[in-house]
């Protein structure tokens, strides 16, 4: 965990430091959608992939939060996360999120139990470190945020079994965004270090490899409205545990109810999950926040 | 506003100072301190052909877009404060000009560069995004097309760069 305090510790001299400009702090202030979503990491991006936007509705004059829940129902399992996150600034993002992964009436099928379900939770902290992709519209330069995840999954024993090396991982990432308002678009990309298997459901390594590989997220959204944002998003994932872990895709619509309340709607492909193929079904989040 | 209403006391007896200067002669306006007009001091480049002016409804679109605007933010208590004490007829009369002068409308634009023109009002990014979302109500009541908003806020968006000082 000793990342993660690093990370702590860098939020807080961070916001110590712009506390002595003493600025008059407003909450909200930040353009419609424009601080994300919130991902099944709990961090602000779209539903699968991560984004360089710092989570809120704050601008570098404020702090801004939110909460959420997520629930993709799959064919042989159902996938739920929820949690809190908050803006620094339009700085610092700070994020925490629980996973369950249901297994349902599949975990009796993998010798697991039905209704064996894996958790994890993952503290996710983001630093915006150069660029701001709404204003600089006259330069192709993005806004680019460095992430690190740490992520504690539950059944390290059963994790063991299934070929997992650990049951605590912690993933780093860098990522870029950039609104195209000129073309009404939003583009993503991000370079991700893991080991994770299923983002870390089912544990960090395996037989196949235990080091960290790089792997890609990419999302593109059309803005329709002010409130709607339709688009797709695709993330590369490493197959550690010689179960033929696929890549995850899918297209969102996400949509500004306000600027407190949000929804997601998917259709997610999350491919082979424990030897389960065809992983398609609903993805559903609720974010509300300020 | 000292500068303007020395500049004011001095044209009161220096009639000419006003022909050199003829931003000055507009009726129902203050008078304002001398600067250098240039299309540079619109803050952005004009787009190309005509299709964002008709998009806009031409001059009588851009009007009614900027009357509301200016109409929204007076009527909205976060930003109204920042138009005190400022002159409201010059203030709609030059963003007329700029947006003509941007929609390649076939406008000069006469008022002072964006940092100029936003000196020691201390805006912060709220204040920008704010002015952003009034203008969006606007263009969305002037049945503007939302690609073409976008494309205009293109336009706009870097002057966040000038215009916010704090």
């Amino acid at each position: 965990m000793g990342e993660l305090r690093l990370a702590l510790l860098c939020a807080i001299l961070l916001t110590s430091a712009h506390t002595v400009h003493a600025k008059d702090l407003r909450a909200g202030g930040k353009l419609l959608l424009t601080g994300g979503v919130s991902n099944v990491e709990g961090a602000g991006g779209g539903g699968i992939a991560s984004w360089a936007l710092i989570t809120g509705y704050e601008t570098r004059d404020g702090i801004g939060g939110n909460l959420h829940a997520t629930r993709l129902t799959l064919p042989d399992y159902k996938f739920t996360t929820y949690g809190t996150a908050v803006g620094l600034y339009d700085r610092l993002e700070l994020s925490y999120a629980r996973q369950d992964f249901d297994t349902q009436g599949t975990g009796a099928k993998l010798g697991l139990g039905s209704g064996f379900t894996f958790h994890q939770d993952v503290l996710g902290a983001k630093l915006r470190v150069l660029g701001d992709a709404v204003y600089d519209q006259d330069s192709w330069r993005p806004q680019v945020a460095v992430g690190v995840q740490v992520k504690q999954a539950d059944h390290g024993a059963v994790i063991g079994l299934l070929g997992g090396k650990h049951d605590q991982g912690v993933d780093w990432y860098v990522a870029a965004s950039k609104v195209l308002l000129n073309e009404s678009l939003v583009l993503n990309g991000a370079m991700r270090a893991t080991k994770a298997n299923q983002t870390g459901l089912l544990g960090f390594g395996g037989p196949g490899n235990d080091s960290y590989q790089p792997q890609f997220e990419g999302s593109a959204a059309l803005l329709v409205t002010r409130r709607l944002a339709i688009g797709v998003e695709y993330r590369t994932k490493p197959s550690n545990l010689g179960l033929k872990e696929d890549d995850w895709m899918d297209i969102f619509a996400a949509f500004a109810i306000s600027k407190n309340l949000s929804v997601t709607a998917a259709y997610a492909d999350l491919g082979q999950i424990a030897t389960f193929r065809g992983q398609r079904g609903l993805y559903l989040s609720l974010q509300a926040g300020f | 506003m000292i500068h303007a209403l020395i500049l004011a006391a001095a044209l009161s007896t220096a009639p000419a100072f006003v022909i050199e200067h003829p931003s000055l002669t507009h009726p129902g306006e203050e008078a304002v301190a001398a600067y250098a007009q240039s299309p540079a001091n619109a803050g952005a480049a004009p787009f190309d052909g005509g299709a964002m002016w008709t998009a806009f409804h031409r001059q009588a679109g851009v009007n009614r877009v900027v009357d509301e605007l200016v109409d929204l933010s007076l009527a909205d208590p976060r930003i109204a404060d920042i138009f005190r004490s400022h002159d409201m007829a010059r203030l709609r009369r030059t963003l007329k000009e700029q947006f003509c002068f941007l929609l390649n409308g076939g406008c000069d634009y006469s008022g002072r560069d964006m940092k100029a023109a936003h000196k020691d009002l201390g805006l912060q990014n709220t204040d920008f995004n704010l002015l952003v979302e009034h203008l969006q109500t606007a263009m969305d009541h002037e049945k503007i097309g939302f690609r073409a908003q976008n494309r205009f806020l293109a336009r706009l968006a870097p002057m966040q760069r000038t215009t916010v000082e704090r």
